[in-house]
């Protein structure tokens, strides 16, 4: 273990009880080496686990890794030194983390992706749920979409303007103690659960007498939207390069003009994204819509009276009736909504590649 | 020639051409500042109205109370008298929200450290791409796929632990049935907090000083070396907000948990044994069938979540505002 006692020029010197071989000429694990350690984790758990005759296959993997860090631990302090091993454990700690995190993400996408596809079809996106049993295979989604978009539509009508006013003061005109409560607050207003914010407006309605329909829905998303647009509004007006407002009020121009003019249009990019990933984040609520828009089977186009359906609501609802017939629209619906969001996602993080303020960095 | 400056210019002389004229931009000028802080000031005025009116409401209904808001182990408002208690949701939503604490922060770590430090560099972009599209995968989705293919799957393992681990008392499993327990709403709330923790830790992980890290690297550290001397000290405070920002997220989470979960208002220290509550869980199951008192208990309970995440949220920003200073002195 310690015969090659040389130690390198770059190392301190080791400690007396063992001198350990660390210089570049000592033994080091090939590349491969944790590959190898990788396999033979693997084919050890895959062996113990079935032996053990271990049900969950979960435990297998979880096994495995656990025998992947012991052995490669082990082993390098055995070839190479402590520090390496630390080195390395450290390494394939990290690693069997991703590992692991990745498993039920992908098992989740995996699931709703082969689940989805199943009842997704043009049938089940242009018809509703009325007078469709809970065994029956039909039905779809169509109410829910008009609900979502809807609800979704006027909470971003109201919250943009409001949230980029809002950025607009903090970065334009902001100074103070207003502004400073307002930034603390708009970062408080981002973590409160959508519960609550559908509670709020549930308490408005219980004193106004107010029936249940989208626009209370699309309420309570726009106290979770604001804050949203406020913060990635303000992150791109501060990328706006202060020489263009400069130019601009140097030439006369009032400041309210050079903000319209100048500064929103060279950060208009940046502030598509932000509210496109608001939406994204607000068509996936469900909390709010069940207490304020209360649910329907029916189309109910109009958004100002009467209940209606939302796309995460209608999920719900199917999962509760709990037939495998409801559960596939369920998943169906899932699918239909991690689709909505990712596209909102992806072209909004490509508005963002492709209008990125040049600001000479 | 038409010489117009912000608000607090000296007045302006009379110009006679028209073009950006002095009156219409003093005008436009305070239009335009006076809406832009009351949209400020309107939020401030929708977080006071939060707080107003779900106090209102919940005293409305706690006035009421036959029992101890906070110590009543039953739910039934519209009992005669009615009796409510928050016990049993406040030990569920805190429980289930340290595991799902326990469970993501290290991991999330870790591929925060993955991502900055340890994955191949193609490989690193496109990571942290995923990891910020999977923070935007609804929750209600989480939840059924929590609740149709997590639970079953998640049986072996609470066999397993009580097996070998049942001696712990909170791994002992004393009732049969499926495992729609607080154990796994926390796996399925650590799964879901697990792209915004990530993602934040990335952040801050990738703001270490390069200088730091490629001192360290020439006083001949190894990479794990490295990371502990200069990473994780100068991320210790984001990874603490990160981690906070999450424990909010989880705390008010509703729809995963109220599909995992099988409810019932009984506190129990075996963590596997199916029962217990959250908050948002109770509100969303009880809503359907409440009455106008009922929805008011339910407010009051939301309102004892609100006050709970605002309290994590303040401290997690404060953190935060605290470490932007102390980096900024720093760059």
């Amino acid at each position: 273990m310690s015969q090659a006692a040389n130690t390198g020029i770059q190392e301190r010197p080791a400690p007396a009880e063992a001198a350990r071989p660390t210089s570049l000429s000592s033994r080091a694990l090939p590349r491969w080496a944790p590959f190898a350690f990788a396999a033979l984790a693997l084919a050890l758990g895959v062996g113990t686990g079935a032996a053990a005759g271990w049900q969950s296959h979960t435990q297998w993997g979880l096994f495995s890794a656990l025998l992947f860090v012991v052995i490669s631990y082990v082993t390098t302090s055995v070839v190479e030194n402590r520090r390496q091993a630390k080195d390395r454990l450290a390494t394939s700690i990290v690693w069997v983390c991703f590992l692991l995190a990745v498993v039920p993400l992908a098992s989740l996408l995996w699931t709703t992706i082969s689940r989805g596809a199943e009842r997704l079809d043009g049938y089940f996106l242009t018809h509703s749920m009325a007078g469709v049993l809970g065994s029956e295979p039909t039905g779809g989604v169509y109410h829910a979409l008009i609900g979502t978009l809807e609800q979704v539509g006027i909470a971003t009508v109201i919250s943009a303007p409001i949230g980029m006013l809002t950025a607009v003061y903090l970065v334009e005109y902001g100074k103070g103690a207003l502004a400073k409560a307002v930034t603390f607050f708009v970062d408080v207003m981002t973590g409160i659960p959508s519960i609550v914010a559908g509670l709020f407006i549930l308490s408005i309605m219980l004193m106004t007498k107010t029936q249940p329909s989208g626009l209370m829905g699309a309420l309570a998303l726009t106290i979770l939207m604001i804050p949203v647009v406020v913060r990635s509004t303000e992150e791109m007006l501060k990328l706006v390069p202060n020489e263009l407002r400069e130019a601009s009020l140097a030439l006369g121009v009032p400041k309210w003009r050079t903000i319209l003019k100048v500064v929103l249009p060279t950060a208009i990019g940046g502030i598509t994204t932000g509210v496109m990933l608001a939406i994204a984040r607000i068509a996936g609520e469900t909390a709010p819509i069940m207490l304020l828009v209360f649910g329907s089977q029916l189309i109910n186009p109009n958004p100002f009276q009467g209940a209606q359906s939302s796309l995460p609501f209608y999920i719900w609802e199917q999962y509760k009736v709990g037939t495998d017939q409801s559960y596939d629209r369920a998943w169906a619906a899932a699918l239909v909504l991690i689709a909505f969001v990712m596209i909102l996602n992806l072209v909004a993080r490509g508005i963002a590649r492709w209008k990125a303020p040049k600001t000479g960095r | 020639m038409a010489s117009t400056t912000p608000i607090d210019s000296p007045p302006a002389p009379p110009v006679a051409r028209k073009r950006a004229g002095s009156s219409s931009g003093r005008v436009g000028d305070k239009v335009f500042l006076g809406l832009s802080r009351g949209s400020g000031i309107l939020l401030l005025v929708i977080m006071a109205s939060i707080a107003v009116f779900l106090t209102y409401r919940a005293s409305l209904a706690i006035s009421e109370n036959d029992g101890n808001f906070f110590t009543t182990f039953d739910w039934n408002p519209a009992g005669d008298p009615p009796v409510f208690g928050i016990a049993v949701l406040l030990f569920g939503t805190v429980v289930s929200s340290i595991i799902a604490m326990a469970i993501a922060v290290p991991v999330a770590v870790g591929i925060a450290l993955f991502i900055s430090h340890y994955a191949p560099r193609k490989l690193a972009a496109p990571l942290a791409y995923v990891v910020d599209l999977l923070a935007a995968v609804p929750s209600i989705v989480y939840g059924i796929w929590g609740a149709l293919v997590l639970v079953p799957y998640l049986e072996g393992l609470n066999l397993w632990l009580d097996q070998f681990f049942g001696w712990t008392y909170i791994f002992e499993k004393t009732e049969v049935g499926v495992a729609r327990s607080l154990f796994t709403v926390g796996i399925l709330l650590a799964i879901m907090i697990l792209p915004i923790v990530t993602s934040v830790s990335r952040e801050v992980f990738l703001q270490v000083p390069k200088m730091n890290e490629e001192a360290a690297l020439a006083l001949g550290a190894t990479r794990w070396e490295v990371i502990r001397l200069s990473v994780l000290p100068f991320g210790r405070s984001g990874v603490i907000s990160a981690s906070m920002l999450g424990l909010g997220r989880a705390l008010g989470e509703t729809m995963a948990v109220a599909t995992v979960l099988s409810p019932s208002f009984i506190i129990s220290g075996h963590l596997l044994n199916p029962g217990g509550g959250t908050f948002a869980q109770n509100i969303a199951a009880k809503f359907d069938e409440a009455n106008e008192f009922g929805r008011d208990a339910l407010i009051a309970s939301g309102l004892v979540l609100f006050v709970l995440t605002l309290l994590v949220n303040g401290a997690a920003r404060m953190i935060i505002a605290r470490r932007k200073e102390y980096s900024g002195a720093n760059a």
